[in-house]
């Protein structure tokens, strides 16, 4: 049969991000994949060199918008193995705190993408709806809805009152009977199931073999994850449990998205309701001359940073390596042999990283704030009915 | 499985190999070791040790390259980083894809990044940079500089 080459990219018609995917297909069937990268490459390890260990945590949270924590968190912990340092007891439940909201929101973000790539756009409303009552409790808590800023090398720059905590939880609570209600039309749906059941499958060798990460290796049976197997933070005084599923195909990465929502909701409350007291800076003086790894487990699988100190202000190595990296070029062992209908889904089910988050307030020099959301919705329907004015349109 | 089991089977299969072995930490180790012996290295704690690749990191030190390979063992929570020192003047090392699909794109990183050449690497691509970018010119690289004249001069600007 003849073979066809269907370029996808490097704009991504569903994905925002530029990846550019060459499929080999007959007819329908696709037996060839390559995958390019690099047009987001910006130099960030480089540019880290040339700042101060402190600085470094600022640049490297803006490396991506979703996973503003888990960079931060691998970084820091990086450097506190350099000294070696262990963090006040508080610091590390607010890390894990933040941690937990970040994979919350992460893991609504992409079910709420997936439902969007299938057509069933009831889940994608009802997952961001959802996510925007997480993001609202972490601008409760940090100030900011992403990159939060909570991280430096010795603990945390923030500290949580004691009086947000009550408003926090209660936020926390009241998305679980939605998320239940959601849980069982993604898991119950027939047409779910005919999607996306046995499709992608990645077997548990490949997982093995190219090292995948979080829950795309866990819905493969790989019951690795390093909030259990390497505990950091305040996982290893936690009772939660691991979610690992054993198909590998797209379904059972969905299955292990949800359930783990759910185990973070759990974690998230433990901690803030048991925060302990105390310190939550270290106060580091001066780092020594050697060399740290950061693990930690981010909503995609392992974030790992390795970073190589010289003994000056200034990381004289930094190696950023995000779990994508490890999980895209599976790529290769679960879209070969698919229909060309399922790569849009194959592709986005190892959750490739995306950037969102847009909200603005027009404020003129003084600081004065002249338009705030709701205005801008107004003068946006304003506009609109303007232009049907004109167009003689009711 | 044990910690000490683990890096006591390592150091006697490996005797020769094994240049120099540093017990950072309970949970990090580093292993210096020469270049020739790497795969048989990698390969066994891959595959017989059952360990999880993290990825590779690649470090110019000024007096010689270093490549460092992070293993991790979740069974017993250990990070084994196998570190090989390359010399300047013969930048070339055994690539690590045939035995395993992992170190794939990492080594085509290290290879645009710091001009390392990995033999019996399938597929040496650029991976990041972009196609215009000049050749022989490495970004990660001591001796580099932005303002490096030949690599303006190809790209246009």
């Amino acid at each position: 049969m003849a073979r066809t080459i269907v370029p996808i990219g490097p704009y991504h018609p569903l994905q925002e991000e530029p990846e550019f995917f060459t499929l080999t297909v007959e007819g329908e069937k696709i037996i060839a994949v390559d995958v390019e990268v690099g047009y987001n490459h910006r130099g960030i390890e480089k540019l880290s060199e040339m700042k101060t260990f402190d600085q470094s945590t600022f640049v490297i949270e803006r490396i991506c918008g979703i996973c503003s924590t888990s960079h931060p968190f691998a970084y820091t912990r990086a450097v506190e193995d350099i000294i070696p340092l262990e963090v006040p007891e508080r610091a590390k439940y607010i890390r894990t705190i933040i941690a937990e909201g970040e994979r919350i929101h992460s893991h609504l973000l992409w079910l709420g993408l997936a439902g969007h790539f299938l057509g069933y756009n009831t889940v994608y409303m009802w997952a961001w709806k959802l996510r925007e009552e997480i993001l609202d409790a972490m601008e409760v808590l940090s100030g900011n809805r992403n990159n939060y800023a909570m991280f430096k090398p010795g603990g945390v720059r923030r500290d949580i009152k004691a009086e947000d905590i009550p408003g926090v939880v209660k936020k926390v609570d009241s998305i679980i009977p939605t998320l239940i209600m959601l849980k069982k039309a993604v898991m119950d749906d027939p047409v779910l199931h005919a999607r996306t059941k046995g499709v992608g499958k990645l077997s548990r060798e490949e997982a093995i073999n190219y090292s995948a990460l979080g829950p795309t290796a866990r819905a493969s049976g790989v019951a690795r994850d390093l909030r259990k197997d390497c505990p950091y933070g305040a996982y290893e005084r936690l009772d939660w449990e691991m979610i690992v599923t054993s198909n590998g195909d797209v379904f059972d990465k969905l299955v292990v998205r949800v359930l783990e929502t759910f185990e973070s909701i759990k974690i998230i409350k433990y901690c803030l309701l048991n925060l302990p007291k105390g310190e939550i800076d270290a106060q580091i003086k001066s780092i020594p001359s050697g060399e740290g790894i950061g693990q930690i487990e981010a909503p995609r699988g392992e974030c790992f940073h390795y970073v190589k100190s010289d003994g000056t202000n200034r990381p004289a190595r930094h190696k950023v390596r995000a779990p994508t990296f490890m999980n895209l070029p599976t790529y290769k062992s679960t879209v070969v042999g698919q229909t060309i209908s399922d790569a849009t889904i194959i592709f986005a089910a190892i959750d490739p990283c995306y950037c969102c988050t847009e909200r603005m307030a027009v404020r003129n020099t003084s600081g004065e704030k002249i338009y705030n959301g709701e205005d801008l919705i107004r003068l946006s329907q304003e506009k609109t009915a303007k232009i049907k004015n004109k167009l003689g349109i009711k | 499985m044990y910690r000490s089991d683990v890096l006591g089977d390592i150091n006697q299969k490996f005797k020769e190999g094994i240049i120099d072995v540093i017990d950072k930490s309970s949970t990090r180790v580093y292993i210096e070791i020469k270049a020739s012996s790497l795969v048989k290295i990698a390969n066994y704690i891959f595959k017989e040790l059952k360990a999880r690749f993290s990825i590779a990191s690649g470090v110019d030190v000024r007096s010689h390259m270093e490549i460092l390979y992070h293993f991790t063992l979740e069974d017993i929570n250990l990070v084994i980083s196998l570190r090989v020192k390359l010399d300047k003047s013969k930048l070339e090392i055994d690539s690590l894809t045939p035995s395993f699909e992992a170190a794939n794109w990492i080594e085509r990183e290290i290879h645009e990044m710091l001009g390392i050449n990995f033999k019996g690497h399938p597929d040496l691509r650029r991976l990041l940079l972009s196609e215009d970018w000049p050749e022989g010119v490495y970004p990660l690289r001591r001796d580099y500089k932005e303002w490096d004249k030949k690599a303006i001069r190809d790209r246009g600007v």
